[in-house]
């Protein structure tokens, strides 16, 4: 949900409800601006929108993983040849990459990674507890980036300008986009 | 005994190949490819046969040369790619060959150097000096095309092909003696790396 007070909706506004179910798609919308040419992904409930978005599209080159790590080395590869990368990931696939990550470190390569934290807001599994205790430690230790959002209006801005510190600026940035955010998981 | 039975060790035969021939040989007829290398003896063996602006040396990140060769295949899609990596690095990253064969680039060849040991840290051996098949795993993930090279002539055969269109990714496996030539160090300034080989490219540093 968001902080958008409660209300009713006008017909040049959408409810707050919309707004929080349309997030995947502005997030599409602010990396396509960011000319965005490869996608990689581990599959992930919190990323579905967004994956079947840049599925869809010809443009983008989607690339699906069996960890995390191999999307690091991905878009360090894309950018050799010219080309901005994003990563998705759910925050437990953080700590499978910490050593891939000197691959951007060293070379300053861009590197935007949109994390989908678990383990932090009505999180019904305890094994995602500690991974998603440590994920901002664990990124920030190997000397990446790490931007925040747990509101949708906060995340749409954070991954603007996270999108133009990395591919402009030469960052390496993880998005941490917050459980409370995201919903809680349906069974 | 299976062809793949990880009970029984050093059941590959040894290579006989010097690394750095097979390699010099090799870039001989690289036809313009772009080159990553894999953290260790392989980014040594590239160095020795000749620096170059499109060479992108890995120091590191060990299990991603592959992966830095898709995304770099997948950005040029006209020219070719060429991953020169070792045994270990390629069997840290498994995985990557699922991940590859699924991408399916048409301008991706790995070629691994296999000296069945991990010869940075002690020359212990590895899984494919204990029977694995890194050709089989390819083909079995859906590589277009993998083999395993023993001889000088396969080598020669092979660097005939780089130049040529391929249905999807290609691994070949080029087993070597277990030596560790006298080290032949590329640059470890990554950004530098980076920028020439963007700018060879024609990209603009910055």
């Amino acid at each position: 949900m968001t902080n958008t007070p409660p209300g009713p909706a006008n017909d040049s506004a959408p409810s707050a409800a919309a707004v929080a179910s349309e997030w995947p798609a502005e997030l599409y919308r602010v990396l396509k601006a960011a000319n965005v040419r490869q996608m990689a992904y581990v599959p992930d409930a919190g990323h579905t929108t967004l994956i079947e978005l840049f599925s869809a599209d010809p443009e983008v080159v989607t690339t699906v993983l069996t960890t995390e790590e191999e999307g690091v080395a991905i878009a360090a590869g894309a950018w050799l040849g010219g080309q901005r990368a994003v990563l998705l990931m759910q925050s437990s696939g953080v700590g499978n990459c910490i050593n891939m990550f000197s691959l951007p470190v060293m070379g300053h390569f861009p590197l935007l990674t949109l994390v989908t934290m678990r383990g932090e807001w009505a999180e019904f599994n305890p094994w995602q507890v500690p991974m998603g205790r440590g994920t901002q430690a664990a990124l920030e230790a190997v000397g990446v980036r790490v931007m925040r959002a747990d509101t949708v209006e906060d995340l749409v801005e954070t991954v603007e300008a996270a999108a133009a510190l990395a591919y402009e600026a030469d960052q390496q940035i993880a998005v941490l986009i917050g459980q409370r955010l995201i919903g809680k998981k349906k069974w | 005994m299976t062809d793949l039975d990880m009970n029984r060790p050093h059941t590959n035969h040894p290579g006989t190949l010097a690394r750095r021939d097979v390699v010099s040989r090799l870039l001989k007829h690289r036809h313009g490819a772009l080159v990553v290398t894999g953290l260790g003896s392989p980014s040594y063996d590239v160095h020795a046969a000749g620096d170059r602006d499109d060479n992108y040396y890995l120091w590191g990140a060990m299990g991603g040369a592959a992966l830095v060769g898709l995304g770099l295949a997948q950005a040029q899609p006209e020219k070719r790619v060429l991953v020169i990596t070792g045994d270990g690095e390629q069997l840290m990253a498994f995985g990557s060959l699922a991940t590859i064969a699924v991408a399916k680039p048409r301008n991706l060849d790995v070629l691994v150097i296999d000296n069945q040991h991990y010869g940075e840290t002690g020359m212990q051996t590895s899984h494919t000096g204990r029977g694995l098949d890194l050709a089989r795993v390819a083909r079995a993930c859906g590589f277009a095309e993998a083999a395993t090279l023993r001889t000088m002539d396969e080598v020669e055969s092979f660097s005939a092909t780089l130049r040529a269109a391929a249905d999807g990714p290609r691994l070949f496996v080029v087993k070597v003696l277990a030596e560790n030539p006298p080290r032949s160090l590329p640059p470890r300034d990554a950004v530098h790396v980076k920028n020439r080989f963007r700018a060879h490219l024609g990209f603009p540093v910055r």
